[in-house]
């Protein structure tokens, strides 16, 4: 009893507290300036319900084109990526060759190295390829960028396949590539599920890499339109909130609805190793 | 599997093509750029020696920035983690409506640092935000979270913590699987001698999220940007700036990307060592399975 206690008394507080800056953004969302601005009851809901603040944020403020550019670059970014690194993955786990460990390496380091180091050169690259503020540009270098940490990702996990089917294969004299697409993919695509959504919601947020490759208004993401609303919008928090709420939908939907891959996703990739 | 040489390598064409335009090669040419005075534009690249180099040294605004991305390091590692490993302890239960309470702290974890920056700056405002708010009406004075030099990194902070501790606690919770559940519910009750069972049992079980948990932290914590880009954009004067802050404005704002390429080698050599621990680990337990 004392036990069931402590764990609601300290959980809700806990969940109150990591909630409350949910409840702040979407009260804001819905509330006048003025009730924002002089009543400062940011923790109460508002006496009229202002939705007509989406309107704005996403006709007047341009979310709309945002949010559309945001899918159009992460949709083949991560399908990209999955495709690739499935590949990839295939070789370093089931072949024995020379270069395969070092591979493997770095492909685990390029995950983890401070991106700063890639900035500059990234940026001259998609000059000098002629993609820069294109939605190429950026779509080719998340897929790119993102290899590291999916073809180890995937590799641990084609490694738990056991041999054996792979050897009836073989000597029924199917090819590589049929091995691949007919043995391998099926067995992997829970992992590649659980990947592919850990995925969609980092592409989803990105905002350096958009910053850095993107210069004009009609390809910006959402993350890059709501700075931009700063600008115009900064003394308008209401659309601003509606904005930042706007960008988080989508996310947050595919969280909820994946919850349990996303977060096995996240762990494999560390804990397990 | 036993197979031609050139099999394996087909496979692998295209990722590692891709791979090593747009992750190897720019590696390479941002060592070489460090030692150039480029300035972003200019077709010709003038190599200047180790002055990038000397210069950073004596560059009081990069002094600030890696002392600011140290505590960033202290509060993800100090702070975050062993916040994240109690409420994973906590919820690592089989009580009613544990379900919902985790999934409500993941819930940071899926939003861009730009919509916490944005949820964070209502929260921080100095005239009209959540705690200043809240401090006023209590009587006390409002604190310029946002705007004093010495207060401004540690609101960034606690802002990403809100994310950060999700993490922890997403890493600890899978930890805490492999640690029997009647040893966890014990730690909570019976006083005097849960403290002693979580140090000496729990803990020791934990070690391998504690590693992760930690090595993580502290690469995330060195490659702080976004939110301190959006919110303050390093400022006011400097004060809050991170070396990947400071390197973006240096070498995209001023247009020096020579230092700034100077500065994001300093930040990878800093890096470099957790990243190889982290990599040994990692490739290491890999073998034991």
């Amino acid at each position: 009893m004392k036990k069931l206690l402590i764990f609601y008394i300290l959980g809700t507080l806990i969940v109150l507290l990591w909630v409350s800056p949910f409840m702040i953004s979407f009260f804001t969302s819905v509330k006048t300036m003025d009730e924002l601005m002089v009543e400062h009851q940011w923790w109460l809901p508002p006496d009229i319900w202002h939705f007509e603040n989406y309107v704005t944020a996403w006709t007047d403020a341009n979310m709309g084109r945002y949010f559309l550019n945001t899918f159009i670059i992460t949709i083949p970014s991560v399908l990209g990526t999955l495709f690739l690194s499935s590949l990839g993955a295939y070789a370093l786990a089931w072949y024995k060759f020379k270069l395969s460990r070092i591979l493997l390496m770095v492909f685990v380091g390029g995950m983890l190295i401070p991106f700063q180091m890639l900035l500059i050169p990234v940026y001259r690259l998609s000059l000098s390829m002629n993609i820069y503020d294109s939605y190429q540009g950026v779509i080719l270098f998340h897929i790119a960028f993102q290899l590291g940490f999916c073809t180890f990702f995937l590799r641990n996990f084609m490694k738990t396949i056991p041999s054996s089917i792979f050897d009836a294969a073989m000597i029924d004299g199917a090819s590589h590539f049929l091995i691949y697409r007919k043995l391998v993919l099926p067995l992997v695509t829970p992992a590649m599920a659980a990947l592919g959504i850990l995925e969609f919601t980092w592409i989803w947020n990105d905002y350096l890499w958009s910053l850095v490759l993107i210069q004009s208004d009609k390809y910006k993401p959402v993350t890059l339109g709501l700075v931009n609303l700063q600008g115009q919008w900064v003394t308008s928090w209401n659309v601003m909130a509606a904005g930042a709420i706007i960008a988080a939908v989508v996310p947050l939907i595919v969280f909820l609805m994946f919850q349990r891959y996303f977060i096995e996703g996240l762990t494999v990739g560390s804990v397990k190793g | 599997m036993i197979a031609k040489k050139w099999v394996p390598y087909a496979f692998l064409a295209v990722p590692l093509t891709m791979y090593s335009i747009w992750v190897l090669y720019p590696i390479i040419s941002t060592f070489v750029l460090s030692f150039t005075s480029w300035d972003g534009v200019s077709p010709t690249i003038k190599f200047i020696g180790l002055e990038n180099f000397v210069e950073l040294f004596n560059d009081p605004y990069f002094g600030v920035s890696v002392i600011n991305n140290i505590k960033w390091l202290v509060g993800f590692t100090g702070v975050c983690v062993p916040l994240g490993l109690l409420i994973a302890m906590l919820l690592d239960q089989k009580f009613k409506g544990t379900k919902i309470y985790k999934t409500l702290i993941y819930l940071p974890m899926t939003l861009s640092f730009v919509i916490i920056g944005q949820i964070w700056f209502w929260i921080l405002e100095p005239r009209h935000g959540a705690i200043n708010t809240i401090l006023n009406m209590l009587g006390l004075e409002s604190v310029g979270w946002l705007s004093d030099p010495n207060v401004v990194t540690y609101s960034l902070i606690l802002a990403a913590s809100w994310r950060q501790i999700s993490y922890a606690m997403v890493i600890y919770l899978a930890g805490l699987k492999q640690v029997p559940n009647q040893l966890i519910e014990a730690a909570w009750v019976d006083g005097a001698n849960a403290w002693k069972r979580f140090i000496h049992i729990i803990i020791p079980m934990l070690k391998p999220a504690t590693v992760v948990a930690i090595t993580v932290s502290i690469i995330d914590s060195l490659r702080a940007f976004d939110i301190v880009y959006v919110l303050t954009r390093g400022g006011p004067f400097y004060s809050s700036s991170v070396m990947a802050n400071y390197m973006y404005i240096q070498s995209f704002h001023n247009y020096r990307m020579g230092y700034g390429s100077a500065i994001a080698v300093i930040q990878f050599l800093i890096t470099l060592g957790f990243i190889l621990f982290y990599m040994r680990y990692v490739l290491k337990s890999e073998e034991e399975r």
